[in-house]
């Protein structure tokens, strides 16, 4: 029982980066790729009917994590208090940052709003990034199970770390690049011309980008958590994992160079997931490790619901998924093809 | 445009609260994960999705769908949030009457039966209670639009339809929010919250015959109400449907049981109350009228009508209030004391920080909303502003 809701919060976790992960990479990616007024306006409907729906993700992965596993939700979130009130005042910065541009007209409205946008994506990326960093770092678990951390301390890895540290703020940028390529080429995907254009240059950038720090974060992570191919060398054939990554990076390069829009979008989808299920390899069958005394883990056993509340959750669970998936596969139907201005009555 | 912005409001505003058990109440959060974390994934997997998916639709699609389409889509956002209404009180109500429980070796709770905690007698009633202030709080910002179209003589045919729908939305809900929902509940915290009940009512002694405080202020030192005004024999009469029964007061209450803040407690419920009442009488004169063919000449119903639009926002959190308050000193009534409850590691200097941050972005919200909401108002169903597109108003 305990391997399954692992895995499937970690599906939960890894739709919401996908999915939420491209429309704050539009965030990031907006205010320099799109120029003119028409431009701004094509970027956000491009993500417009959409990214709301992508962000239920992570709060139906919250409710989940928390009925699976309320320890680990318990912990976790009151440990990681003020990064995590932080995300929440970025998460409603964002929404209104999209939503509100359409209701104020006059270009400084617009430029404040389109501002909001940005710098609430762009945190929200590095915080997403740190967040796991700190994950595959560990915190100061007590036997209690509880810790609290400050935003930060000295920026060292050791007995006492921040939220962030020179290792997580490495996670922060990573995430930053990783989430603005996401987004770069979501909005080549659905956008043409000019706008197209300077997405592809900035994609272009970021992939290399992202190639080099992706490199770097593997000595770093063995640094900051030295057992973290424990699993690894247990079963070797997980290395495919993250042979894997590597593969879907250079599918990223290959496939913008060739203009072949979708199949690179595709791309970093996988290399988004297959991060993050590298990173659940790792960890499994630890939720939350500790960084002093490996006894104090945060384990899916220690952190588990009891058997009988697990089973009727599977069910509903399964049954509320379908409907979700549904959903989703309706709206982005509806919604494929490239952005074009006159198409909708809704005033973007 | 009305629905989309209030809509987003909400859930921005709302998301704060799946956070909240485990930042701040992380030790009431882990013992009864097992219990309340069904309710609220089920909210996140059953409604959340299905409102956001839709909402996309509905704003985005109307070129897209055929009109019944999208009427449909609009059907999927209001069956989303309702859905997300219930698990939310079903949350609410186990923390305010547990069933369907048992304790764990370790000091958790566990969920006995499924059914048995979505139908939670509680939940049932303090759920239809609820949506009936939805509803009223609904009606009363339709009516307050629609009375200031026709008063000032603009729109005066769209406002009539406002005030038409909204006035027998209105009656209806406003009578439904006293009896039976409100009737039932109160009974029923009578029966299984009688510290609360007596709180609420200023009751500090035991009583035969009690009678019901309309007004007066409460003196926890004095234990009695200062300047009432008291209507002899109702209290019994409302709790057990005769005049001479008693009634539990304070006195048979250990102190520390007691809900605190009282005096909160008691203004809390006497406003909804009072509101609630008046509520009732304005809309059976406005449909009295309405009925009669003059309501949109009766300007002295009209005014009323505009001006009480902020009331029932007013009344809900009142009555939230009495909820939450009169179930102290407890967090899961009975069971976990609110001082059990709380995250032990966050310090009180690091919840201050955050609730400052909450309080001058949601103060900085409302200025906001109320501005795009005037402008919405004031720019008309009828012809639209250059960046806004014309879509009906539309009940949130």
């Amino acid at each position: 029982m305990g391997f399954i809701w692992f895995w499937l919060v970690a599906v939960m976790i890894v739709a919401y980066v996908v999915l939420d992960g491209f429309d704050i990479g539009v965030g990031i990616v907006h205010l320099f790729v799109a120029r003119t007024e028409q431009e701004r306006q094509i970027s956000v409907r491009s993500i417009g009917p959409v990214w709301d729906g992508n962000e239920v993700w992570l709060l139906a992965g919250g409710g989940t994590l928390y009925f699976a596993f309320p320890l680990l939700y318990a912990s976790a979130f009151s440990g990681f208090y003020l990064a995590l009130t932080i995300v929440l005042w970025l998460l409603i910065m964002r929404a209104l940052g999209i939503e509100l541009r359409m209701h104020l007209e006059g270009h400084v409205w617009r430029a404040f709003f389109d501002g909001m946008f940005f710098i609430s994506s762009l945190l929200l990326a590095v915080f997403y990034g740190a967040a796991l960093a700190n994950v595959i770092r560990g915190v100061p678990l007590g036997t209690d199970g509880y810790f609290f951390l400050p935003l930060w301390t000295n920026w060292q890895l050791g007995p006492q770390p921040g939220i962030l540290d020179w290792y997580t703020v490495i996670g922060g940028v990573l995430a930053l690049v990783a989430l603005a390529l996401h987004g770069a080429l979501y909005l080549i995907v659905k956008t043409e011309s000019q706008l197209q254009e300077r997405s592809r240059l900035a994609a272009r950038y970021l992939s290399i980008t992202l190639l080099a720090l992706t490199i770097f974060s593997l000595p770093a992570t063995m640094t900051a958590r030295p057992d973290g191919l424990q699993n690894y060398q247990h079963y070797p054939v997980l290395f495919a994992v993250p042979a894997a990554i590597f593969a879907a990076l250079i599918g990223i390069l290959y496939f913008s160079r060739k203009q072949k829009d979708r199949e690179a979008f595709t791309c970093s989808c996988a290399y988004l997931t297959l991060m993050l299920v590298g990173v659940a390899v790792a960890l499994y069958p630890r939720l939350l490790p500790s960084s002093n005394d490996s006894a104090n883990d945060i384990t899916i056993q220690k952190a588990i619901s009891s058997p009988h509340t697990l089973q009727v959750g599977l069910i509903w669970w399964a049954f509320g998924m379908c409907l979700a998936v549904m959903y989703f596969v309706i709206v982005y139907r509806m919604f494929r093809g490239k952005v074009s201005l006159d198409s909708s009555g809704y005033g973007h | 445009m009305t629905a989309l912005l209030l809509h987003r409001i909400g859930v921005v505003t709302g998301i704060p609260m799946e956070f909240q058990f485990g930042t701040n109440w992380s030790q009431f959060a882990r013992a009864t994960g097992g219990v309340i974390g069904q309710p609220l994934a089920m909210e996140g997997v059953f409604s959340f999705f299905l409102e956001s998916a839709f909402l996309g639709l509905f704003l985005f699609g109307e070129k897209r769908l055929s009109p019944r389409a999208h009427w449909a889509a609009a059907f999927l956002v209001f069956l989303g949030s309702w859905i997300s209404g219930f698990f939310i009180i079903v949350t609410n109500a186990w923390m305010q009457h547990p069933v369907a429980y048992r304790i764990l070796p370790n000091g958790g709770y566990e969920v006995t039966s499924f059914w048995g905690l979505l139908t939670n007698p509680w939940a049932l009633i303090q759920y239809a209670h609820n949506m009936s202030g939805a509803v009223i709080t609904g009606s009363f910002a339709m009516c307050a639009v629609g009375a200031f179209y026709v008063l000032e003589n603009r729109f005066s045919e769209s406002g009539k339809i406002f005030l038409r729908v909204g006035v027998i939305a209105g009656l209806i809900s406003c009578i439904t929010q006293i009896f039976p929902t409100g009737d039932i509940h109160g009974r029923y915290m009578a029966k299984h919250q009688p510290a609360s009940v007596a709180a609420m009512e200023g009751l500090f002694h035991t009583q035969r015959g009690a009678g019901i405080v309309l007004m007066g202020q409460p003196d926890e030192d004095k234990q009695a109400i200062d300047n009432p005004l008291l209507v002899n024999n109702v209290l019994s009469f409302l709790i057990y449907g005769t005049t001479k029964a008693e009634v539990q007061g304070l006195d048979k209450i250990p102190r520390d049981q007691w809900p605190e803040p009282l005096p909160l407690l008691y203004y809390a419920y006497h406003i909804m109350a009072g509101l609630g009442t008046y509520f009732a009488l304005l809309m059976v004169a406005a449909a009295v009228l309405l009925w009669r063919g003059k309501l949109f000449a009766t300007r002295w119903v009209l005014w009323p009508l505009m001006l009480s639009f902020p009331l029932p926002y007013i009344a809900n959190t009142a009555g939230w209030m009495t909820a939450e308050i009169g179930r102290q000193p407890w967090i899961v009534y009975g069971l976990i004391r609110t001082d059990q409850g709380y995250s032990k590691y966050v310090s009180a200097g690091n919840s201050l920080f955050t609730l400052l941050g909450f309080m001058g972005m949601y103060s900085m919200l409302s200025i906001l909303f109320i501005v795009l909401v005037y402008r919405i108002i004031a720019t008309g169903p009828e012809k639209a502003a250059p960046a806004l597109v014309a879509e009906p108003i539309t009940v949130a």
